[in-house]
């Protein structure tokens, strides 16, 4: 349990316990962003090996989710996805990453498999990574400004306009 | 300056080329004969981007053999190619490739744009396609379909060929400042009773 | 073959060697440098350049650019550089309902569009907590595993015409219209059908599709073994594809790799054995790996993959139940079209269906498959409206790259071609 004294409240970042909900029958772990690493660290001792997807959700419109008691929500969520051949199971964490500190541990020195989706996560929610090896934007090209995927980014669209066939009569 | 004999003004061929020829009975014919030969020997170049390069790559097998019209061989170098088939979507980070690969082309170059993402952007209207190419490169035929089966695209091609043959492609081209802009039907799921190609 | 997945200690011993994966430095494979540095980079070895491949090449693999830093003939470093086909598929599917998200998905992965769209159906129907028809299950079964046959079929086409046997082309696209002439008569279209929607399919097999689907399984296993005739004893396609591009289980399974390329390096991990989902612990196939982890290797998995497919098709036949093609609740899929015409009710139902959507409730969920590339996963987030609040679809091809960089390390440039066409991404999965 987070310790809180009268003045002081530990930053949920640094929050050391993983909590478990479930979700449609799901695993669903939340931890604290500091302890990601560990939490991962363990999740590969107790078998889960392969690392299957890294992505983010940006809550900006819908603050109510489902959510431990003990974790409050932030605006982006980092969602690690492992899968463990030897139990076939499948686990998800989800990490709450706050919005004027998008600064999460990398993952790649535990699975290099994540070089490319934490790149991905990067260039379309802003969220970065501390200690990743390329930092860079991998689908857009690279001076786009702005992070797509985020919910304040338009979707770009033009109106359409349905105009006469260049040289029809 | 020399004027060549029944052809014309040097200079003028030299800038104009087939324009610049005097009109006369050889002329027409010798245009004739250009014109007849380009259509019949239009190499497309490889600009297959997403799923209408599956179907660009069907017409191109065995059942819808482009083969019939001098076009199976794909070009991969632009220099040696004549048409560009810009076949799937085209994303903003592509579309300077594509503007690059246009200009590598040597005249005379035609464009058909194939697919509904390469016509309008098709059903993604948003932040990273190219809202049509024909924003980029100048587009001579427009094949509908999502993607546009290999009859679509024959239709397309054997419409070209025909403007180009009988020259009314220049015509539309020289009115238009860009591309002829031709609309295709789409073709595709017709029984073997009534196919009409070409018209 | 299940025993041969492997326990975490014998993992962290041969994490030995697949420590060339975890490098970061210039010791890495990958030449870690942005497009602008790449440009204005400058090896201090005379011998050695940096070469761009693509992202119009003719090896037909799609809008991929690869730099290569080259000494002589062989590839040092290399980076696959990608984002040249994306098409905001995410951020469109959050402005589609549930009943569009299909059409959406399933252009992603254009070569195997069913399996996307499967994915994206199966995590919408976790989502609403519904169970659909046997029937449905095993019309979805059908369909799969024969754009899977269809999916590898142009493997062996595009591959074939990599190595320089372009005839493979025009063999293997002579057999894909067979089986896309399929599915015209059964989904209506050649490819990117929509066919496989929350709630069940499209629309039930039309009559006759016995014999339809029968003449085509018949036609298959002779030209199968042309193709092992032309290619598979052949010297050439044996020095062009044998040692090269090794890898190892412990490399893959470092970088997250499934699917054929895991299955070459001799790891027997298949989706459909594993965690079955949908019908198929109820039919027999093998799962086939290789020895060497080699390109030889995945050539030769994906070609007989399609045997194995039509061995599951042929069950299918046989199993398949009468009953429903959709679920009946009317919340959920859209009323036949004769009631539309007798009932306000039916009317009311289509129009909020086909206008609004229907509401999917609050939560989250990842489903996943085994799509003819590797695990083909689609999370979805819900908010309790009509539309996605966040669709991603993890695509196998865009983990499968990573692995290229190792591959291709001290390979020449003619094999880099090979490797490439081995590892068979789909560039509109990688960059959705």
């Amino acid at each position: 349990m987070s310790d809180e004294t009268v003045n002081e409240e530990i930053d949920q970042s640094d929050d050391t316990n993983v909590y478990e909900t479930s979700s449609r029958g799901q695993k669903v772990l939340h931890t604290g962003r500091n302890n990601l690493i560990s939490a991962i660290q363990g999740l590969r001792s107790e078998g889960f090996n392969v690392c299957i997807d890294v992505t983010a959700v940006d809550y900006l419109e819908n603050p109510e989710r489902d959510l431990p008691e003990e974790i409050s929500p932030e605006r982006f969520e980092l969602v690690v996805n492992l899968l463990s051949h030897q139990k076939r199971e499948r686990v998800r964490l989800r990490i709450q990453v706050p919005e004027n500190q998008p600064n999460v541990p990398t993952l790649f020195d535990i699975f290099p498999g994540t070089e490319a989706l934490e790149r991905e996560v990067h260039d379309l929610f802003g969220i970065n990574f501390d200690g990743h090896p390329d930092m860079t934007r991998i689908l857009m090209p690279e001076n786009w400004q702005g992070h797509p995927l985020r919910k304040d980014y338009d979707v770009g669209k033009i109106p359409v306009q349905f105009k006469e066939a260049p040289g029809s009569s | 300056m020399a004027k060549i004999p029944l052809l014309g003004d040097s200079k003028n061929i030299g800038e104009e080329g087939l324009a610049g020829l005097d009109h006369n009975f050889l002329t027409g014919k010798i245009e004739d004969l250009v014109k007849w030969s380009r259509a019949r020997s239009m190499w497309p170049a490889t600009f297959g981007l997403a799923c209408c390069a599956l179907e660009m790559m069907a017409t191109g097998s065995a059942h819808y053999d482009l083969g019939r019209w001098g076009m199976e061989v794909f070009r991969a170098s632009p220099r040696q190619a004549d048409l560009m088939i810009v076949a799937g979507r085209v994303s903003q980070k592509m579309a300077p490739i594509l503007r690059q690969v246009y200009d590598q082309m040597m005249e005379p170059k035609w464009v058909i744009s194939m697919g509904v993402c390469a016509s309008s952007g098709g059903m993604f209207n948003n932040y990273a396609l190219v809202q049509g190419v024909d924003q980029i490169v100048p587009v001579d035929v427009y094949a509908p379909g999502c993607p546009p089966g290999p009859e679509t695209l024959m239709h397309a091609i054997l419409q070209l060929h025909e403007k180009v043959e009988t020259g009314e492609i220049t015509r539309r081209r020289n009115e238009l400042n860009g591309g002829a802009g031709i609309i295709v039907e789409q073709r595709d799921g017709q029984t073997a009773t009534k196919v009409v190609i070409g018209k | 073959m299940t025993d041969q997945v492997m326990a975490n200690d014998e993992i962290d011993e041969k994490n030995n060697s697949a420590e060339r994966v975890f490098r970061r430095g210039d010791d890495s494979a990958i030449l870690r440098l942005s497009e602008s540095e790449v440009q204005a980079y400058t090896p201090d070895d005379d011998r050695r350049m940096v070469i761009n491949m693509g992202p119009q090449h003719p090896s037909t693999h799609g809008v991929l650019r690869l730099s290569l830093e080259m000494e002589g003939e062989s590839v040092l470093r290399s980076k696959p550089i990608i984002g040249y086909l994306h098409t905001g598929m995410e951020k469109t599917g959050e402005q589609l309902s549930y009943l569009q998200g299909p059409t959406n998905v399933t252009r992603m992965d254009y070569s195997s569009p069913l399996f996307s769209e499967l994915a994206f159906s199966l995590a919408t129907e976790t989502l609403l907590e519904i169970e659909i028809p046997q029937r449905a299950t095993w019309i979805r079964m059908l369909m799969c595993e024969l754009n899977r046959i269809s999916s590898h079929l142009l493997f062996q086409a595009t591959n074939g015409m990599d190595m320089g046997a372009v005839g493979a082309m025009i063999y293997g696209w002579r057999e894909r219209e067979e089986v896309l002439r399929l599915f015209e008569i059964i989904t209506g279209l050649r490819m990117n059908h929509n066919y496989i929607r929350p709630g069940g399919v499209a629309a039930d097999l039309p009559d006759g599709w016995r014999d339809d689907v029968l003449r085509v399984l018949d036609s298959l296993p002779d030209r199968l073994d042309e193709f092992d005739t032309l290619l598979t004893g052949q010297p050439i396609w044996h020095e062009r594809l044998q040692g090269v591009g090794v890898i190892n289980t412990a490399e893959c399974l470092a970088l997250g790799i499934t699917g054929p390329l895991l299955r070459s390096t001799g790891y027997a991990w298949d989706l459909r054995k594993d965690i079955p989902y949908l019908e198929y612990d109820q039919v027999e196939f093998d799962v086939l790996v290789g020895t060497y982890g080699d390109c030889f290797d995945r050539f030769a998995i994906r070609l007989n993959e399609i045997r194995e497919s039509i061995r599951i098709v042929r069950q299918i036949l046989e199993k398949m139940p009468q009953g429903d093609y959709k679920i009946q609740d009317k919340k959920v899929t859209p009323p036949p079209r004769a009631r539309i015409d007798e009932s306000m009710e039916a009317l009311i139902h289509h129009f909020k269906i086909f206008t609004e959507g229907f509401k999917v409730p609050a939560g989250e969920v990842y489903a996943s498959v085994e799509s003819p590339r590797g695990e083909l996963g689609c999370y979805i987030v819900s908010d309790g409206g009509p539309k996605p609040y966040r669709m991603h679809i993890r695509g196998p091809s865009f983990t499968n790259l990573q692995v290229l960089p190792h591959m291709l390390q001290n390979c020449l440039v003619a094999d880099a071609v090979a490797v490439i066409s081995t590892v068979d991404p789909i560039m509109g999965e990688v960059d959705r």
